[in-house]
């Protein structure tokens, strides 16, 4: 008769981004009573995307509250309990149907602080998944972050990996200003080494990293499009291409500094963003890259985005978004003749 | 077989369908509440501190009417960018700080600067907006008062969010959000009155109805039976009450604002009231009503009604309106001296409280500005 060994309980080496944002949200709550979750579905349902699981049965209905579904209404509320003290974590439930919040986030979320002399800070967080290639249909994969990056009051934060997601939204929570926390609804079920056990530190807002050093070139990037410019610069090797990989994290405030770094350790940029190029974001960061390279740059600094279309049905979304071929088409036109 | 096995009353789950509450308790009354010229007012009047309370809202009646008058004068003189008056309105406006506790929370709109003086916020930093010199000239937690709201209704849902806050901290404060006739077809209005039913927030909502949105009168902005009944659809309590009588409009707002505090849920109360003046100093009122119907109104003069009826009651004498016609006079005299003061901005300041602290690009920016200044100094050394 053989004893077989008692299984030994270690901790998940490997998590999902939707989990390690349950995980910062759970924390958040726990550390400080003034944290109140408010959402459509966030309650007994965890959310559609069940970021907020488990956080009602734990925390109290109080804490993580199902609203009416009404987005000004949502949004609205979470200033009035920002004004008492509380410190709201609003969850939209999509991008597209975030826009009925939009005077609230403008008109008020983003410049009360200013409006009142400092004397009323809303330190509000406000949750969207968003962007596309989920398969969904119109009004699930829109790219709003031009929208909420050219209002001033907001900060405006996307993570791109599973460590970012706690360490960012544990920053945007504690933040005593109001941060737009954009979370890539196509990198929920990614997976990268990340242990729950032991969460990374709390990041900083507004600082972009270098995921990936090369020499050739550098991409530009932020939320979803990260994973794909990665892609890109393993395969842009077959072309001798080493590109360099910088993911923004923060659009508002922008890093200037670590882009204008990378930008100039290479001579030549890409800005890759899966949202509409027109007016966009990357349009902002090629004029910030070429005021502030451009002795530096050997080609003029380009943009590989969605086209200028609504978002397409899902059976032709492949066709709009960035891919691995269009970012390298768009490295291979940086001028190289010369 | 019968349709019985199919029966919806069976199937009907509270939880999910609804309560189907009854909903006569929560109509307004069929007429709007008045106290003046009715026996109500000898019997407000013989109440504990009945007296009083009766001579304070006189006292703020003539003061508010005052402050009214100033700050039109200051607008002709140019000190004021623009002032939206509240002259018509002034019962609604001083009752609603007089229907408040210290701790309540007050959410005015931009033409409630009466209300906000009423609640004891210093003049000159209340018309601060108006004046152009800031967005909100006092600080919002020295008195509870929410910043001026400018975008109609948006302000409404801020009342329950911090109604709701309260609640949760096991604290008694109401808020009471002012709202007008037009701001009743805003998105906010409807969700805030929602959310306001569903969390029970100990919340109240004042309708003043002046009869327009600029110009657009009522009949065009809502079929509703009356403001009031919108309350039903909400599931919470509606009240109709004549705004320009004062000593009716404090009754109901205390009562609403009781009901709420001891957690028997939000009151919408509308007022029925009359904006003697244009919208604000840039409208003309002549295109869109009648001289006819302006009489009829200034006829209902909430200070006329209220100078008439308490002196009838034997409440106020001569010496009461000379007193509160001196109080006015000082407010007037202090509101001018102020007013004529040119306020002393700081360029810099636009930078300072944009984010808790200014972003790398703010802060090149403020350089900018910075050095603009610098140079437009030294040219003026020169000169």
């Amino acid at each position: 008769m053989t004893t077989a060994a008692p299984p030994r309980t270690q901790p998940p080496r490997t998590a999902t981004l939707a989990s390690a944002l349950n995980r910062a949200l759970r924390d958040a709550l726990r550390e400080d009573p003034a944290v109140h979750i408010l959402g459509e579905d966030v309650g007994t349902l965890g959310g559609v995307f069940r970021i907020t699981d488990g956080l009602a049965a734990e925390f109290g209905a109080d804490r993580c509250l199902d609203t009416p579904l009404a987005e000004a209404g949502i949004l609205g509320t979470a200033v009035g309990m920002a004004m008492y003290g509380l410190r709201p974590v609003v969850e939209m439930q999509f991008d597209a149907f975030a826009y009925p919040a939009f005077e609230q986030l403008v008109s008020h979320v983003a410049r009360m602080r200013n409006r009142t002399a400092g004397r009323m800070p809303l330190p509000i967080t406000v949750r969207i998944p968003y962007g596309g290639g989920i398969g969904g249909v119109e009004h699930h994969s829109d790219s709003s972050e031009a929208y909420y990056a050219h209002t001033p009051g907001l900060h405006v934060v996307t993570p791109a990996t599973v460590a970012d997601g706690y360490g960012l939204l544990r920053a945007a929570i504690a933040s005593d200003d109001p941060v737009v926390f954009l979370e890539p609804k196509r990198l929920y079920w990614s997976k990268d080494d990340w242990s729950a056990e032991a969460p990374a530190p709390v990041e900083p807002i507004g600082r972009a990293v270098v995921r990936r050093q090369g020499t050739s070139a550098t991409l530009l990037t932020y939320g979803p499009s990260l994973p794909v410019c990665l892609e890109a610069a393993e395969a842009a090797r077959a072309e001798g291409w080493d590109l360099s990989v910088v993911d923004l994290r923060s659009l508002a405030p922008f890093d200037d500094e670590t882009v204008a770094a990378a930008v100039r350790s290479t001579g030549r940029a890409v800005v890759v963003h899966e949202s509409s190029g027109f007016a966009g974001v990357g349009a902002e960061i090629a004029a910030r890259v070429t005021e502030r390279c451009f002795h530096h740059l050997a080609a003029p600094v380009l943009r590989v985005a969605g086209f200028d279309i609504p978002y397409p049905p899902p059976m032709l979304e492949q066709h709009h978004l960035p891919g691995v071929d269009r970012i390298l088409d768009a490295v291979a036109k940086l001028q190289w003749e010369q | 077989m019968t349709v019985l096995d199919h029966d919806l009353a069976a199937a009907w789950t509270p939880d999910a369908h609804g309560p189907r509450r009854d909903p006569a308790p929560l109509l307004p009354d069929s007429e709007p509440v008045r106290i003046l010229g009715t026996p109500a007012l000898r019997r407000t009047a013989d109440s504990p501190g009945g007296r009083e309370l009766l001579r304070d809202l006189h006292r703020r009646l003539v003061v508010g009417r005052r402050f009214n008058q100033q700050a039109t004068t200051l607008t002709k003189q140019g000190r004021l960018a623009v002032y939206p008056a509240s002259t018509g309105q002034e019962a609604c406006q001083i009752a609603v700080a007089s229907a408040l506790r210290p701790g309540d929370w007050l959410f005015p709109s931009y033409r409630d600067t009466l209300a906000v003086v009423s609640r004891g916020v210093d003049p000159v930093q209340t018309l601060t907006l108006l004046r152009g010199n800031a967005h909100c000239g006092y600080d919002p937690y020295e008195h509870q008062v929410a910043p001026l709201s400018t975008p109609l209704a948006t302000q409404a849902p801020h009342a329950v969010g911090l109604a709701h806050a309260a609640r949760l901290r096991g604290e008694s404060t109401v808020a009471l959000a002012l709202v007008g006739d037009g701001g009743t077809s805003e998105g906010d209005f409807h969700e805030a009155l929602n959310f306001a039913g569903v969390l029970n927030a100990p919340v109240v909502f004042l309708v003043q109805n002046n009869g327009y949105a600029i110009s657009v009168p009522l009949a065009k902005q809502s079929a509703a039976p009356t403001l009031a009944h919108k309350a039903v659809g909400y599931g919470i309590q509606g009240r109709l009450v004549d705004g320009n009588d004062a000593v009716a409009v404090h009754i109901v707002l205390s009562e609403a604002v009781e009901h709420a505090r001891t957690g028997r849920g939000p009151v919408l109360v509308e007022a029925v009231t009359y904006r003697l003046e244009a919208h604000t100093n840039a409208d003309d009122a002549g295109r869109y009503r009648s001289a006819e119907e302006v009489e009829r109104w200034q006829a209902r003069d909430p200070l006329t009604l209220m100078e008439r009826h308490l002196r009838e009651a034997g409440v106020i004498g001569d010496a009461d309106v000379a007193a509160a016609a001196a109080e006015a006079e000082e407010l007037a005299d202090r509101m001018r001296t102020l007013f004529h003061v040119k306020p002393q901005l700081d360029p810099m300041s636009l930078f300072a409280h944009v984010y808790a602290e200014p972003t790398p690009q703010l802060r090149e920016q403020a350089a900018q500005l910075a050095a603009e200044l610098a140079a437009e100094a030294a040219t003026e050394e020169r000169r």
